[in-house]
């Protein structure tokens, strides 16, 4: 058995015990740290395991000092208090061995870090930017972007009493709806940085957790062994829907990553055309309603109600019922200092024009306006 | 001076006795801590299941910032003021406090304190939702107008801690009765002088950062904005630097407690008393020099982070002192396990296990790893609930018939005891696993792979508080009756405090004793 | 150290800590309440923040007034007064700790925030991708030019002019206290008189030089985190010497009244201890702030 897999059999059985359940019943369930598929993930887990064994056994050693004497040194049994209450000596060798203990943790911990910290010289960079509560991805190298968040299904079924159990749900709260795309054995730096408030990138399994600092732009890197899906969550409080911010990688050979990239490049293109076109007020509606579902619920609600204080209304604004021209400025260029983002970069003219027009003309407003693609100017 | 005890209203409002404080703190710490628990409860209701079911994303977030400051504010500081004010004039042969009637304001700002920040919750927009340690910019620009509340009343708690020490220290090093040296003093005046000097240290550095959070929301300053030349980072560590040695403050005491009980019931003298007051010093300096521990994930420069590990891990040298200490000193005691020697017991086996995690995430790449996630959260709550609670309780169990007169009910203290006890490690032992397995801190919902380990945390959640209920009741029962305590209370406990009839004179010393 | 017995003096129930306690919640919530929450906004009715002030204000006349009555009818012994002293200092200790932490953001700003902007340490994306051509230098308001341009107060002007000001009322509280000691009545209320009105030309100087830079430099509290540093440190300091004179001008009155003498007077001690921490806090601002 490996070191690894004792450690798993003790803490179940020491869980076990605790809450008295067969052993059996919890070997099913993660208890350690989660393993990595990098080497530094892999060195990070057995200095995991280094620092465990250590706190285990002093642990040990401590406690059963302490049960002995419970057990033997009690007056019902008869012990009478002994006088001692000092000894150079001892005290000398108990304040120098957990020092010389921890000199040997520090040693393998400096090298880890130091392997950690080299950012230099990636095969591929990544900017990923933290926002009220997606993140946007942008490949440095090949000009690829685009947002990634919380796919529907989680999204539907994490709603208050929303009816759906979570369990039937293909990674509830794990998924998003497009997760970024890196090639196999290369060292892929990620930038790390946010618009509005810290966030933190973290996906267990690469091994690396970075805050996304606004303003600031931090450095990590990961170099995958194993093609697959890693998950991964925004790891630092961001507000209301923090818990909802997941981040998927999918590891792939270079080839896939090659087709992949040029496909992300056809796909920009595309969507740059459909701002040309004339839309019906229908297929508006029914558009913007998605985008308004994916992009906007989480702030001004589904119902449009908003969150008094914090989130205002579309219902009956004074913007979404007023001159269209400065609902579409705030949509588009966001409020500088509020949570109301520049959707300018996020979306394409034809989401902005239609989650305009939808804003207009539901929740009650009854603008009748219908906001065309051309019109938005970015 | 009127040798009567005032009676009324009055009484509570105007008084300048250290007994009445420190019961009113005791009190109030009390009332905090079931306010403080039933927001956990709500945690725990929410976690129970996935999927969202009891209350909204936003409003969970100002349940858990809330429950950690009115935990950390509300419960457990305000709980160790209370020792300090009933024990360390008892304790050295002191009248009373030096400044009395400083004392009483230090007390009587923490429920106008406590209302201000309560009231935020009922505000348009919620209450604080940005986790206890605020962080900018989320506090900042992304908060909600109740914030400024918020910030005042964090003034006003400060300003009462700082009060508080400040009268401590003059009472500790002015007060003492003929004879008791420094190194007379019993550990537990030991370990509040100390705490106090922290508290006079960084109280004023946290309020630094709400003020300039303050500015940074109300006059537009650049203080956590990167855009005028500031840094939202810089936030975190002024924060920090008060937030490290806060955690200190909030267990030193507990240390003392500790190191009280367990000679008394193993009837043998504490084992290195020196080295304990030397240790307990070489921690308080070390708490100053580690802040950034909780900061590794922001980018630090690697040299910063190098620094950081050395220094934290550095703490397990004079913690390890203590509890090699109380464990050399139950060795070839002659032990009984009333019910405070229980709690104390308890305290030395679970704080170790919490002092071994924070040794674990003391060290940067690990770190990395626990940051943010429920092994951080399962940390804390075995060196606050099962460390600093624990202890607060059976100090509680060890003076209550010394304030009272009365004994508490032995049967039952014990039945809180084993039912908490148990219930707590079912509470928080699961969240070791769950962060390991990767689920982040201060969400409202979790993927399904963590179900069963939340709601295993959730039962032993619900059955802890139930306990604490019964614990309300134990108390009560002991104020109101029971079997009288003998003067000394225990069999030969050594300190002056047990030199005075049970219950405590209202008051004691005025005449200083002579001591030995 | 030891006391005789009973001698300490303990003081009957008091209201006053309460009546505080009710004017610090008045005055806040007041002030929080017409708190604008956003940085352009405006300050509403501040009406319960004065309501509160006044409380406070009452509180403490009525409180001060009683412990100057007890200590002028000698209930205070020596061990009491030990105690007030070792309050003072404590308390002092704990505002020196709160300026350190805006000192502490001035230096992180300088050494540490400023310079990563500018792409220094392992910041270099930033600087690229965030902040193209942010130089590091000081001051600045940051690299979106926040508050827009502005001009410096140089520190051989008032500043200077000031920090002679401060040392010199340093010097005459201590020729205060010196006739204080001797018995010399009329020393002491000149020292003293001179001491606050030094005080005032302090605060009179500070403030005209506020108005210069508002209104001719472009410098404002708004200027990024030069001019976050720059006011809240000098800001904080102003209003330390405001208390502090007020301080020093209570203790003139009271000598004019007679109260004090050469081997009793703590009061006038911790408030000439406050002045010199104003004083040293100066200095710290005047080099960090001002000349380097
Ligand atoms: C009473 C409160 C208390 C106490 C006493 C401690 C004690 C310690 N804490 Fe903890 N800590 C908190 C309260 C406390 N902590 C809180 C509230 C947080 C979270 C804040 C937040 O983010 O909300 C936190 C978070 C926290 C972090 C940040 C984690 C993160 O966010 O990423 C770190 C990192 O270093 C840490 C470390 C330590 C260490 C090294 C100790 C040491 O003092 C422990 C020393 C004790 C021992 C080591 C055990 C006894 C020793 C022996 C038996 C001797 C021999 C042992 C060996 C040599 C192996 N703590
Ligand atoms: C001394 C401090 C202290 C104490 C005593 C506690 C006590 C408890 N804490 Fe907490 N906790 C913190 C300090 C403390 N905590 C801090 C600082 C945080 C971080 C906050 C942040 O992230 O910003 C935190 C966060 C925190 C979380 C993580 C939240 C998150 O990240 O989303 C959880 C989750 O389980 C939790 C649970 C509990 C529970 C169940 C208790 C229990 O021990 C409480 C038991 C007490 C009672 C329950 C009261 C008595 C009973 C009643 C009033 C009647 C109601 C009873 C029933 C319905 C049964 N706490
Ligand atoms: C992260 C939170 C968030 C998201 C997501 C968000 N908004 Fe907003 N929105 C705000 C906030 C906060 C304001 C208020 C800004 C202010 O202070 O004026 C606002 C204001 C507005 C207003 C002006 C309302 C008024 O009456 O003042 C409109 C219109 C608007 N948003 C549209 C949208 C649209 C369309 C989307 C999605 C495509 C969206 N918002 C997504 C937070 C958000
Ligand atoms: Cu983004 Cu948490
Ligand atoms: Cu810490």
């Amino acid at each position: 058995m490996s070191a690894s897999k004792i450690m798993k059999k003790l803490f179940s059985l020491l869980c076990a015990g605790l809450v008295l359940i067969p052993a059996s019943v919890l070997a099913d369930y993660e208890l350690n740290l989660t393993p990595s598929v990098t080497q530094l993930g892999r060195d990070i887990y057995d200095l995991h395991m280094l620092i465990l064994w250590i706190v285990t056994i002093v642990g040990i050693g401590v406690f059963a000092v302490i049960i002995y004497s419970l057990i033997n040194h009690r007056k019902s049994k008869g012990a009478v208090a002994a006088q001692f209450h000092e000894s150079a000596t001892v005290e000398f060798v108990w304040t120098v061995i957990p020092f010389i203990i921890l000199v040997a943790i520090a040693v393998p911990a400096t090298k880890t870090l130091l392997a950690i910290e080299d950012t230099s010289n990636p095969d591929l960079t990544i900017k990923a930017t933290g926002w009220q509560w997606k993140w946007e991805y942008e490949y440095l190298d090949s000009g690829v972007h685009f947002f990634s968040s919380l796919d529907k299904a989680s999204n539907d079924a994490r709603q208050m009493n929303s009816g759906t159990d979570p369990r039937t749900v293909p990674n509830y709260l794990l998924d998003v709806d497009k997760p970024i795309v890196v090639p196999v054995n290369k060292k892929i730096r990620i930038l790390t940085t946010a618009n509005d408030v810290i966030h933190a990138w973290w996906v267990p399994e690469l091994a690396i957790k970075r805050d996304a600092i606004p303003g600031f732009i931090n450095e990590s890197w990961f170099k995958a062994e194993k093609t697959g899906t890693y998950r991964g969550q925004c790891a630092e409080l961001c507000g209301k829907d923090h818990g909802f911010m997941p981040i998927v990688v999918n590891v792939v050979s270079e080839g896939e990553y090659n087709d992949w990239i040029a496909k992300q490049k056809k796909l920009a293109k595309a969507s740059a055309a459909s701002a040309n076109k004339t839309w019906s007020k229908a297929d508006l509606m029914k558009r913007g309603q998605e985008v308004y579902n994916a992009q906007c619920a989480a702030c001004h609600q589904a119902n449009g109600q908003g969150i008094p204080g914090v989130f205002p209304a579309i219902a009956g604004g004074k913007i979404t019922t007023g001159p269209v021209k400065g609902h579409i400025d705030i949509v588009v260029k966001g409020k500088a200092g509020t949570a109301m983002q520049a959707f300018g970069a996020q979306l394409n003219a034809a989401d902005l024009a239609a989650v305009i027009t939808y804003e207009r003309n539901a929740f009650g407003n009854k603008t009748g306006d219908v906001v065309q693609p051309s019109q938005i100017s970015k | 001076m009127s040798d009567h005890k005032p009676t009324g209203i009055t009484r509570w409002l105007f008084t300048t006795n250290h007994k009445d404080i420190g019961t009113l703190y005791l009190w109030f710490a009390f009332i905090m801590f079931l306010v403080g628990g039933a927001m956990a409860m709500v945690i725990r209701a929410e976690l129970m299941e996935p999927g969202m079911q009891v209350v909204d994303p936003l409003f969970f977030n100002s349940m858990t910032t809330m429950h950690g400051l009115i935990m950390v504010f509300g419960a457990v500081m305000p709980a160790m003021v209370g020792f300090a004010n009933w024990m360390v004039p008892m304790m050295i042969g002191a009248p009373d406090m030096a400044l009395p009637r400083m004392n009483n304001w230090s007390f009587w700002i923490l429920p106008f304190a406590g209302t201000m920040l309560v009231s935020t919750l009922f505000m348009e927009g919620g209450g604080p939702a940005f986790g206890w340690t605020f962080y900018a910019p989320l506090s900042t620009t992304f908060a909600p107008a109740s914030t400024d509340f918020f910030i005042f009343a964090v003034h006003m708690l400060g300003f009462s801690s700082i009060m508080g020490a400040i009268n401590i220290i003059a009472t500790i090093l002015n007060m003492r009765a003929p004879g008791m040296t420094l190194m007379k003093m019993p550990l537990f005046v030991w370990t509040w002088l100390i705490t106090a000097f922290l508290l006079i240290a960084v109280m004023p550095v946290l309020a630094g950062a709400v003020t300039m959070m303050l500015t940074d929301r109300n006059f537009g300053t650049s203080f956590f904005d990167a855009a005028g030349g500031g840094d939202p980072v810089l936030f975190q560590h002024v924060f920090w630097f008060f937030g490290h040695p806060e955690v200190y403050i909030m267990i030193l005491p507990a240390f003392g407690i500790v190191s009280q009980i367990i000679p008394t019931f193993a009837r043998k003298q504490l084992f290195g008393y020196a080295s304990m007051v030397y240790a307990t010093a070489a921690i308080a300096f070390l708490s100053f020099i580690v802040w950034a521990h909780h900061m590794f994930t922001v980018g630090m420069p690697v040299a910063g982070e190098l620094y950081f590990t050395y220094a934290t891990v550095m703490i397990a040298v004079p913690t390890a002192v203590k509890v090699f200490n109380w464990t050399a000193t139950m060795w070839k005691g002659s032990m009984t396990f009333e019910t405070p020697m229980l709690w104390a017991v308890a305290f030395v086996f679970l704080f170790t296990i919490g002092g071994f995690t924070g040794l674990m995430m003391g060290v940067a790449p690990a770190d990395f790893q626990y940051h943010d996630s429920y092994f951080i959260v399962a940390h804390f709550h075995y060196v606050l609930v099962t460390g600093a609670v624990f202890a607060i309780i059976a100090g509680i169990y060890y003076w209550i018939p010394k304030w009272t007169g009365n004994m508490y009910d032995e049967r039952l203290g014990k039945i809180h005891f084993w039912w908490s006890t148990i219930s707590v490690n079912v509470l928080f032992f699961p969240q070791h696993f769950l962060g390991l397995a990767g689920m982040p801190r201060r969400i409202p919902d979790y993927a399904v792979q963590f179900a069963e380990f939340n709601f295993m945390s959730s039962i032993g959640g619900f059955a802890f508080g139930a306990a604490q209920l019964l614990f309300l009741y134990i108390v009560i029962k002991c104020i109101r009756g029971g079997d009288k305590a003998t003067d000394t209370v225990w069999e030969n406990p050594e300190g002056l405090e047990w030199t005075i009839p049970s219950p405590a004179p209202y008051h004691t010393f005025e005449t200083a004793p002579k001591v030995k | 150290m030891s006391s005789k017995a009973g001698s300490y003096y303990l003081p009957e129930p008091s209201h006053w800590p309460i009546v505080g306690s009710i004017g610090l919640f008045t005055m806040l919530f007041g002030f929080a309440m017409a708190l604008p929450g956003t940085s352009d906004g405006q300050m509403g009715n501040m009406t319960m923040m004065y309501v509160g002030l006044a409380i406070i204000i009452y509180m403490l006349f009525g409180w001060f007034g009683q412990v100057i009555g007890e200590s002028e009818a000698g209930t205070y012994n020596a061990q009491v007064d030990v105690s007030f002293r070792m309050g003072m200092v404590w308390f002092i200790f704990s505002e020196v700790m709160f300026f350190s932490a805006f000192f502490g953001a001035l230096f992180y700003a300088r050494q540490l925030s400023v310079p990563w902007l500018a792409g220094e340490g392992n910041n270099a994306m930033t600087n690229e991708l965030l902040w193209e051509g942010f130089k590091n230098v000081w001051p600045t308001n940051g690299p979106a030019n926040v508050g827009g341009e502005f001009k410096l107060v140089g520190a051989w002007g008032i500043p200077f002019y000031n920090t002679v000001i401060l040392l010199t009322s340093g010097l005459t509280v201590t020729w205060a206290h010196w006739g204080l000691k001797k018995g010399n009545r009329q020393q002491l209320i000149l020292g003293l008189f001179l001491t606050v009105a030094l005080g005032a030309l302090f605060v009179a100087l500070q403030a005209y030089e506020y108005g210069h830079a508002y209104s001719d430099l472009n410098l404002k509290l708004t200027s990024g985190i030069y001019g976050s540093t720059f006011f809240m440190l000098t800001g904080f300091h102003g209003l330390h010497v405001t208390i502090g004179a007020i301080m020093l001008l209570v203790m003139l009155l009271r000598s004019m009244k007679g109260h004090f003498s050469a081997k009793n007077h703590f009061a006038f001690e911790a408030a000439a201890w406050y002045w010199h921490f104003v004083d040293v806090v100066w200095l710290g601002l005047f080099i960090f702030v001002y000349w380097l």
